[in-house]
């Protein structure tokens, strides 16, 4: 049975619709809309995507651009070969350094998903629960930040956080230490500096998620016996679940791949993907490699968090 | 503090029947008592110093327009506000910090508030759970209310899956399941249909009857508090006005602000001239006739007071009636067919109007009347009330 019969048997089984409703449903406009980020996905997401695969199937060469192609052609003897070199792959998993590096980097993004949660969750119920003109104020502050380059931000820590910084300063100027902290070139400072800039990303989707809610359902819960602590946990925080879920994975897989901040804010033995991504390719100049990491990135990171979707959606629609 | 006696069939109202209801008893000990409540939210006096008793197994339900205070004071009662003054007793128990959470109430919400991520089973056995019952007899208990409320086959339902009429029974189910000795109702049925809202206002009384728990409903729909309510409290700016039985409320309303709110009435103004025990006499200019009430009311001489009359307590007629006294004569201005009643705009020569009702008897009226009639109005001396207020 073709397609088309099927879902046209289903069509009357189910609903009143006439034929001619069916053949009105195959609408051009509607194509049109979904056919331009179809496209824009395409070409700045799924053709790079591929590029970047046919990269690490490659090997470096000292050539431009420096990798071999996959494809030759010999003319004479009219042969074409395809050379996939899965060396990369084979070494990735060989070289413990590189699962040391995807494991830590997941560590250091899960702890600061972690953090920023805890801390964006009271300031989300905060301006949720703010009046009208207070609320607006309070949330253009969470942006503000935006607005002053990202770069410079993580260096502002730097100051804050050196050895002569304002923090030692004052920890010193109050006696409550005697020797200046490190904390400068550590991981400590790595999960600030990823807290600190990926705070808003967490706040709004949990203000939104917070903002949503009636505010009578805690009176509700009390009202059948619970304290307010109770109602905490058996009300706001599951209505709250999908601006968690949301919230953490956009500043779950950023920090993931993050390079900046690793790279400015934490020492030399702060191992981060990112940071090796970056070896790869400008120090090394192993493009293929390089790409390897990065496919493989991908796929450690997609995998679950589409995993994660699907569930969500087959909860919605039950 | 809820008790956990099996749900009692046999509860004193069945059982008093007979006698007279407890507020019209002498030294009756009232159920819940309200003591001189005032509640100010910083300049704004919402609830103005109201004292009220409610008895056991009564549906009172507090009558008033938005921002009568209605709302401010059900609150209260179940401890989302506290009073700025007075005392509220609850079975004797003074209510004074004792959070939501500890009362033996529980209160119907008029969103219904149902916790939209748990099943309606979850939403019903919610109360129960808090209370540490044991798994079994909460599984038991919410089968059985569900039942009692027709959704036994809906428990596994979101509240989002649900009518509007169904979601109602979810809410009435979760506030009843841990059997509270008081149940507030914010406007239970004002987001249903009419229809459902008619059937759902008998199921509500029979639900009431059943358990014997002492209802007190706050609406705004008079239609709704008639047929609810034992008694009716009638709140105007943080005050009751009036606490009666409804048919004394709508046939006795003690003021201009009750007779008005509570159906339509025809107003006239007038001057008293006869005050016997059993009769006064009321010159009123406004009606064009001298009026006669067969009630005494205690008023000053020469007083000025209002004569209330309900349109359907009017009789309307082509031809002079034999009775001579409330009778005024006046033009039919506008007629509006209603399928059960008809109701019709009688200008009186000095421009005032009347508005008068008539069931339509049969279909075709053989004395019709039509637009620009001269028509005579009269009623009772039994039928109209004299206002002071």
């Amino acid at each position: 049975m073709s397609i088309l019969s099927r879902a046209a048997l289903i069509h009357d089984a189910s609903s009143r619709m006439t034929k001619y409703d069916f053949i009105r449903r195959v609408n051009w406009g509607k194509t049109a809309v979904v056919a331009v980020p179809a496209l824009w996905l395409a070409v700045f997401f799924f053709i790079p995507f591929l590029v970047v695969f046919k990269i690490s199937l490659s090997e470096a060469a000292i050539a431009v651009p420096p990798y071999s192609a996959l494809l030759e052609w010999d003319l004479e003897e009219a042969y074409l070969t395809l050379k996939l070199n899965i060396g990369n792959y084979l070494y990735l998993l060989e070289d413990a350094f590189y699962l040391d590096a995807y494991l830590s980097s997941i560590r250091i993004a899960a702890v600061s998903t972690f953090y920023t949660l805890i801390l964006a969750f009271p300031i989300a119920y905060m301006i949720a629960r703010a009046e009208g003109g207070k609320r607006a104020l309070l949330l253009a502050l969470v942006i503000l930040p935006f607005w002053t380059s990202f770069l410079l931000r993580v260096y502002a820590w730097m100051g804050f956080l050196k050895k002569n910084g304002i923090v030692n300063e004052f920890l010193m100027a109050t006696g409550i230490i005697d020797q200046p902290l490190v904390m400068l070139q550590t991981d400590f400072a790595v999960y600030i500096g990823i807290v600190y800039t990926y705070l808003p990303f967490m706040v709004l989707p949990l203000y939104s998620a917070l903002e949503k809610m009636d505010m009578t359902l805690l009176e509700a819960a009390e009202d059948l016996g619970c304290r307010p602590i109770q109602s905490f946990f058996l009300i706001t925080l599951p209505l709250a679940v999908p601006g968690i879920i949301a919230g953490c994975l956009l500043v779950f897989i950023p920090a993931v791949g993050e390079f900046v901040i690793p790279a400015l804010l934490g020492g030399s033995d702060t191992l981060m993907i990112g940071r090796v991504l970056w070896d790869e390719f400008f120090l090394n100049r192993d493009w293929p490699m390089a790409s390897a990491v990065a496919i493989v990135m991908l796929i450690v990171l997609v995998l679950p968090i589409m995993l994660i979707r699907n569930g969500q959606g087959k909860e919605e629609t039950v | 503090m809820t008790s956990s006696q099996p749900i009692d069939l046999q509860n004193s109202t069945i059982a008093s029947a007979s006698q007279q209801p407890l507020w019209k008893q002498e030294g009756a000990e009232p159920f819940l008592r309200i003591e001189n409540v005032t509640k100010k939210f910083d300049d704004f006096t919402a609830v103005d110093n109201i004292s009220l008793d409610i008895y056991k197994n009564e549906l009172f339900c507090l009558l008033g327009g938005s921002g009568s205070g209605k709302s401010t004071l059900l609150r209260m009662l179940a401890g989302f506000e506290s009073p700025t003054s007075g005392r509220i007793l609850i079975d004797g128990i003074d209510m004074a910090g004792i959070q939501p959470w500890n009362r033996p109430v529980n209160m119907m919400f008029q969103s219904y508030a149902l916790f939209p991520h748990l099943s309606v089973a979850d939403n019903v056995a919610f109360g129960l759970k808090r209370e540490g019952v044991s798994r079994s007899e909460v599984k038991q208990r919410v089968a059985q209310m569900l039942d009692m409320v027709q959704l036994g086959h809906l428990g596994k339902r979101k509240p989002h899956q649900l009518s509007g009429g169904q979601r109602q029974r979810v809410a009435l189910a979760r506030a009843l399941i841990k059997r509270p000795k008081l149940l507030l109702l914010d406007e239970p049925l004002g987001a249903l249909d009419k229809k459902l809202r008619e059937e759902t206002q008998f199921e509500l009384i029979n639900i009431q009857e059943e358990l014997g728990v002492t209802f007190v409903v706050v609406t705004h729909d008079q239609e709704e508090a008639m047929t609810l309510a034992t008694r009716i409290g009638v709140m105007n700016h943080g005050v009751i006005v009036q606490t009666d039985e409804p048919h004394d409320v709508y046939e006795y309303p003690n003021s201009r602000f009750v007779a008005e709110f509570i159906g339509s009435v025809n107003l006239f103004e007038g001057k008293v001239i006869e005050d016997e025990p059993d009769r006064v006499r009321i010159e009123s200019p406004e009606a064009g006739a001298t009026l006669y009430v067969n009630h005494g009311i205690s008023c000053a001489p020469e007083q000025i007071v209002h004569v209330a009359v309900r349109p359907e307590k009017i009789k309307i007629s082509h031809n002079r009636p034999q009775q001579q006294d409330n009778c005024i004569q006046g033009e039919i201005e506008d007629i509006a067919y209603m399928g059960s009643l008809s109701v019709f705009r009688v200008r009186l020569p000095n421009g005032k109007e009347v508005r008068v009702t008539q069931p339509n008897f049969t279909r075709s009226m053989g004395d019709r009347f039509t637009w620009n009639d001269k028509v005579f109005l009269c009623w009772d001396e039994e039928s109209s009330v004299v206002l002071t207020a």
